[in-house]
């Protein structure tokens, strides 16, 4: 049992990693306090009926008057849970730069152009089989100040919600064969190189549309079981 | 089946997550606010706070001032389960916020030297609530 937790230990980052600078500030010191056992599986998710999916939200290519520059893509795949069951009618929010590495939010301040025709942001629901499936732009790689000469590889946003609180996730999709991969901190935070692993996406075929965009497949996991499924 | 690795919500989170009255999870309800700080207690204005607890939910990105509220019903447990994302969290961080006066099993068996950090004070017609990622007063973060 301890192997196994120290195994899914080593494929979550720790809350301090000095090579992220922002987290010197922003980690907690104090150990996190243990609730008891399988509390986070069985406190019920979010309730995130409320966050709006409208028809469309999935395809980010066709949310303003023309089409966004860049390489269209498919980006598509599966939310199981821990026990490999589909994780049903459940909310996935993706947000990534545009094709030249840059955010639509206020914030960045890359100089990049901006694209009028894409803003960077999705929504969908998985379906029956736990499935789901964005048409968007591959993102831009983007400097970040955290160290001299610092890029980030080219990475999606993804934010799911489980059928308990343990499965809320926050993470990163990256693209395979990236040569910023394997010098970003935030990335390598993750201490086991198979955690990484399972942050990269990879080419399919089988989800690329002939003659209209490549497809990339990529697996999600929710901590937890589905013994409380959500339908909401 | 192992899970999928959590990492930081990063800086730009703020054009996509935030959805109308995502604060508001009961507009005749009771407002809690707060701010969140850094170890150099200096404001976080790029973390996202998400509350929930029997149905409601709500979620509010910070300000400049790392300052974030919400509107809620009281809920009968007592607590709002809070999942709090921001740049430099590489992963998210659970905590609660009690309101005053109440008690459970789970409050009850922190160090009472922090146990106030995970209850709301009474503040006029408001409760206050802030989360210190670091430094005195830490707040209590569960997992």
């Amino acid at each position: 049992m301890t192997e196994q937790k120290n195994d899914q230990q080593s494929f979550e980052p720790p809350y301090l990693y000095p090579e992220y600078r922002a987290t010197e500030l922003r980690a907690p010191r104090h150990h996190l306090v243990t609730l008891p056992d399988e509390w986070f599986h069985r406190a019920p998710g979010p309730a995130f009926g409320r966050i709006p999916v409208r028809p469309g939200d999935a395809d980010l290519t066709r949310q303003h008057r023309g089409e966004p520059l860049g390489e269209r893509i498919v980006i598509g795949g599966r939310v199981l849970d821990s026990d490999g069951r589909p994780v049903r009618n459940t909310l996935v929010e993706v947000w990534q730069a545009n094709a030249a590495g840059r955010y639509v939010d206020p914030v960045d301040d890359h100089s990049a152009p901006l694209d009028p025709n894409f803003t960077g942001a999705g929504r969908c629901l998985t379906d029956g089989d736990g499935a789901y499936r964005f048409v968007t732009v591959r993102p831009g790689a983007y400097p970040w100040r955290n160290h001299a000469n610092a890029w980030r590889p080219a990475h999606v946003h993804f934010s799911l919600f489980g059928p308990s609180l343990a499965g809320r996730l926050v993470t990163q999709m990256y693209f395979p064969g990236d040569p910023l991969i394997p010098m970003d901190p935030i990335l390598n935070s993750i201490p086991d190189p198979r955690g990484r692993e399972l942050l990269v996406a990879r080419f399919d075929l089988d989800t690329t549309v002939p003659e209209w965009a490549l497809g990339y497949r990529w697996d999600i996991v929710l901590r937890g079981r589905a013994a409380t499924p959500v339908e909401s | 089946m192992v899970p999928t690795p959590s990492q930081t919500v990063g800086p730009f989170f703020g054009f996509a997550l935030p959805f109308d009255d995502d604060a508001i999870s009961a507009a005749d309800g009771i407002r809690i606010e707060g701010q969140v700080l850094d170890g150099a207690g200096q404001p976080v204005p790029d973390a996202l706070l998400e509350v929930s607890q029997e149905g409601q939910f709500g979620r509010c990105q910070t300000d400049e001032e790392g300052a974030f509220h919400f509107t809620v019903r009281k809920p009968a447990a007592g607590f709002f389960e809070v999942t709090l994302f921001a740049r430099g969290l590489l992963r998210h961080l659970n905590t609660r916020i009690y309101f005053p006066g109440e008690e459970d099993a789970v409050l009850a068996s922190i160090d009472p030297k922090r146990r106030h950090t995970l209850v709301a004070r009474g503040d006029g017609g408001v409760l206050r609530f802030d989360v210190r990622l670091q430094g005195i007063d830490e707040t209590v973060f569960f997992e």
